[in-house]
């Protein structure tokens, strides 16, 4: 199994990588551009077996160390 | 007084601190490896700046989970005083003994030069020596230096008194030019609700000897063994 996370900055947190890539987008001509946010995709190889183990184990990790709550929201999926 | 100094893989500041804290105020100060789980016989506790851990993931936040963090959790639970600068300052915000985070700087660019801090209240052991009004003009030298907490956690700060530094121009005045990393009002420190443990961004071991360009930086370290030199006499 292969957990596939993706960490994004929350939207009242100051994103100035994701406005910079907006103006560059939009300096290059790309029209119909709004609000781009840049964030993290990891993914994490399991060795176990069990589904429902993984995900709660991986949801804890996410919460404790993989994003920053206070800044960070996550999502993911086991596959 | 005696000060443990910690020292992570990528800390690049912890031999300055301990330089000020022995040869510059004369007291006792150690490095202590990140392996490490206990703080021995310890009065005070500074995490200084670098890279620990590369800044792998996001700044202080492999740092946290540390063995030398679990004994600080510790310290810190106990009254003990904690200070972190710059990396310290993130590591203490990833581990929860303060509240708020550091975020990537508003222009995105890395600045180091000097700074004026407005010391924004005298009641802590990190402040207490501070004279009134003074500005302390120390550098300042990160990439992720925005201070953010949400607008709760920002008002209970501002009631709690717990903002020790804020950036400002040479008026004193705390304006947009005077903040060099896009901080939530210009803050450059904090405290915890105990008071016991404070971070901010600049660098005072930068600036505690006039040779380098300026001793503003010294009052910080002058406040915390003041503290507990009187925790010491009580």
């Amino acid at each position: 199994m292969k957990a596939k996370i993706i960490i994004t900055p929350k939207k009242a947190v100051l994103d100035p990588q994701g406005k910079t890539v907006q103006n560059a987008l939009e300096h290059m001509g790309y029209t119909g551009i709004g609000a781009v946010h840049v964030g993290k995709y990891l993914e994490i190889e399991l060795t176990g077996e069990e589904k429902e183990t993984a995900r709660k184990q991986i949801d804890d990790a996410c919460h404790k160390i993989l994003s920053n709550p206070v800044i960070e929201d996550y999502r993911f999926e086991i596959e | 007084m005696n000060f443990a100094v910690l020292q992570f893989p990528g800390s690049n500041c912890d031999q300055d601190v301990v330089h000020v804290l022995k040869n510059v105020l004369g007291h006792s100060a150690r490095l202590l490896w990140h392996k490490d789980n206990s703080l021995g016989n310890t009065d005070g506790v500074i995490i200084p700046g670098g890279f620990s851990y590369g800044d792998y993931l996001r700044t202080g936040a492999i740092a946290r989970f540390s063995p030398v963090m679990q004994a600080v959790q510790n310290f810190a639970a106990n009254g003990g005083l904690v200070l972190g600068i710059c990396n310290g300052f993130q590591i203490l915000c990833e581990a929860g003994l303060l509240p708020g985070a550091l975020i990537r700087n508003r222009s995105l660019q890395f600045r180091c030069e000097p700074v004026f801090l407005q010391t924004a209240t005298l009641h802590s052991p990190f402040t207490n020596r501070t004279p009134a009004g003074k500005l302390i003009r120390i550098p300042v030298a990160h990439g992720e230096g925005c201070y953010f907490a949400d607008s709760d956690t920002l008002a209970k700060l501002k009631a709690g008194d717990q903002v020790l530094w804020r950036y400002v121009n040479a008026q004193g005045q705390a304006t947009e030019q005077a903040n060099p990393n896009g901080s939530l009002e210009n803050i450059a420190g904090v405290c915890n609700q105990a008071r016991n443990v404070a971070g901010l961004m600049p660098h005072p071991e930068r600036a505690s000897e006039s040779i380098l360009g300026g001793d503003d930086g010294r009052v910080i370290f002058e406040s915390l063994i003041h503290t507990l030199g009187q925790k010491a006499a009580a």
